[in-house]
This record gives structure tokens, C-alpha cells and sequence, in this order.
């Protein structure tokens, strides 16, 4: 009981020592579990591979899923996001977000589109079209 | 390299990401490029990069592996629903250039920026895309006060093979900036043809 008391105490001006200029005060790989490389279906997940929110999706509240899991979903819920859109909305390194990509791939909760390999770069139709898209700008 | 295709749902194939890398030396007006032409504010993320180890300062001992982190700025075009350009330049850290197969892989083509001052800083970024047969165009920054060449000298003080694009720009302008992508699509779509006939022949 008197812990409590105590508890409540602490929150006095000047307990707050560390501001948001500290920066992030959870190391970055303590979010994956220690994890520096995704599973195997997250594979290698180039910069603009695209993830897009499964229909089918599991309850977002499964146990499984930590803060960070939560924010990748909620950010692609509104559209479809290329990695490095993730990464930088959600204020993680790449490295980490291929991890949690990983997770949610095999959790069913997203899928990721592959960028096309150099070797069959896309057809003349489409660069015809990022051509015509770029003059119409 | 593992890849997996099987996790692709029937909408992804539908939807197309293409990549197209601006580099060149330190304070060339890359992320201003990267700015001009894209239609969101541009973001910045970190890439870490590792196998560089054997290139690195032989420390004994140490371990081999040394991972870098690189910044980037990156910025979006969508064409259409289902197909945008991600532009991605690095913010003046051309000396880890070597760190970059990693980021090169997939790209469509280079834009390597050059500023005439200083044409020596875009030399690594050309070398790289030339060995790695990507395709590249060099945009001459046209800095106010720098003394203008015409885009044959550049051609020549590069030694670049004579069908390089060169287009002089204007980073912080938009209409250059797109001009500057044209040209490097349509000579990537060049390239591209050029290297299925070889294979054919």
C-alpha cells in the first residue's frame, strides 16, 4: 500500500529528466527480440517492395503482435506502402521494419509485393507510360 | 539471395514500384532534386549495409563484418494507381559507394549529378554505374555563378561512352527535374532493347 503512495510521488516536476531530444530511448533491435534479420518469408525486402494489408488478416489484437507490429499495420490499412515509406513514417531503421515485415508476413496480416528484377526490367509499354506520366505532371 | 515470389497476392501483380537512384558528390543538389520532382515532402530513412568488411581498414582481429549506416532521402512519383517511381539519392556519402549493390539491385536507372566546379566528385558514381551496366544519365547542375560547358565537354571531361545522356538542369526546378527523368527513362528503355537484341543475336 505505501508503494503505491510512493508510486504516485514520483510524478513531481523535474522526474521527467530526459526530454524528446534524447532521442529514442528503446534500442532499435529490442523492438525484433534481438532479431537482425527477418524470417524467411520476409526474406530480403527491397526498399520498394510494396506491402499491402492481407483482406483476410488476423484480429490485429492477436498477442503476438507488439507496438511497432500495430503501427506498420495502421499505416498500411490506409495504402498501399513501399518499405522505405514504412520506415520512415513509423521512425524506424529499414533493418528493423524488414524484421517486423517478416513477422507480419507470416502471420497472414500483409503481403509483399516483389520489384522487378533488373534482368526483366518492365516492358516498353510501361516505361512509355512513366514517360507520358512524367511530361504530364 | 532467396527469393520468394509465392507470398505475392493476385491484386500485387497489378501494382508496380520502380526505382530509380540519384547519386553523385557531396553537396550537388541531390536531395534537392529528389525534392523538386516529388509529390510528397521528402522522407528521410537509414539503410544499414553490411559486407564491406574486406574493403575497410584491415583492423586484426576485428571482426570482418562491418555494417554502415547510409541516409537517404527519398521521394515519390505515382504515374498512375498501381505504378509509381521512388527516387532515393544519398545525401553526400559518395565515399560508400561501394556499400550500394544492395540498392542498385532492381533500379530502373541513375541520374548521377555532376556541378562543372567540381567534376571530379561524380567520377566513383559514374565508375559504379558504368561497371554495373546501369543505366545513367548526368545531370549538370546548373549552379548560378558556375561557369556553364555544354553538354558535349561534359561528355568528353567524363570520358562517358558516346551514348550517355548528358542534360543540363536545374535541380531546385521542377519542369528540369522531370526533363532530367525523361531522358533517363527513355535511354534506360534504349538500353534495355538494345541489350535483348544482343541477346538474341
Amino acid at each position: 500500500m505505501t508503494d503505491d503512495i510512493t508510486g504516485g510521488g514520483r510524478e513531481g516536476p523535474g522526474s521527467q529528466w530526459y526530454d524528446n531530444e534524447a532521442g529514442p530511448l528503446v534500442r532499435p533491435y529490442a523492438m525484433t527480440g534481438g532479431r537482425t534479420r527477418p524470417g524467411p518469408t520476409g526474406a530480403r525486402l527491397d526498399l520498394i517492395a510494396l506491402v499491402t494489408l492481407a483482406a483476410d488478416a488476423p484480429d490485429a489484437d492477436d498477442g503476438a503482435l507488439g507496438p511497432e507490429h500495430r503501427t506498420l499495420i495502421a499505416l498500411c490499412a490506409t495504402e498501399t506502402q513501399s518499405v522505405a515509406e514504412l520506415a520512415a513514417d513509423a521512425d524506424l531503421p529499414v533493418g528493423v521494419v524488414r524484421v517486423l515485415l517478416g513477422d507480419l508476413v507470416e502471420l497472414g496480416c500483409v503481403s509483399v509485393s516483389r520489384p522487378v528484377p533488373p534482368a526483366q526490367l518492365p516492358d516498353e509499354r510501361i516505361l512509355r507510360e512513366v514517360i507520358d506520366g512524367l511530361r504530364a505532371l | 539471395m532467396v527469393s520468394e515470389k509465392s507470398d505475392a497476392t493476385d491484386g500485387d501483380t497489378t501494382a508496380l514500384a520502380l526505382k530509380i537512384l540519384v547519386a553523385g558528390g557531396f553537396g550537388v543538389g541531390k536531395t534537392t532534386l529528389v525534392g523538386a520532382v516529388s509529390e510528397i515532402r521528402p522522407l528521410r530513412t537509414e539503410e544499414t549495409l553490411s559486407e564491406a568488411g574486406r574493403l575497410v581498414d584491415d583492423t586484426d582481429g576485428v571482426d570482418r563484418k562491418v555494417t554502415t549506416t547510409v541516409a537517404m532521402d527519398f521521394g515519390r512519383i505515382t504515374i498512375r494507381s498501381g505504378l509509381s517511381l521512388y527516387l532515393f539519392g544519398t545525401p553526400g556519402q559518395d565515399r560508400f559507394w561501394f556499400l550500394w549493390d544492395e540498392l542498385a539491385q532492381g533500379a530502373l536507372g541513375a541520374v548521377v549529378l555532376a556541378d562543372t566546379r567540381r567534376l571530379a566528385d561524380c567520377f566513383p558514381a559514374v565508375d559504379y554505374f558504368e561497371h554495373r551496366h546501369i543505366p545513367f544519365v548526368v545531370a549538370v547542375n546548373c549552379f548560378t555563378g558556375a561557369r556553364r560547358h555544354d553538354a558535349p565537354s561534359v561528355l568528353r571531361a567524363l570520358d562517358l561512352d558516346p551514348g550517355t545522356p548528358v542534360v543540363l538542369c536545374d535541380a531546385r526546378d521542377r519542369d528540369s527535374g522531370k526533363e532530367v527523368l525523361i531522358r533517363l527513362v527513355e535511354y534506360a528503355g534504349r538500353m534495355h532493347t538494345a541489350r535483348l537484341l544482343d541477346s538474341v543475336r
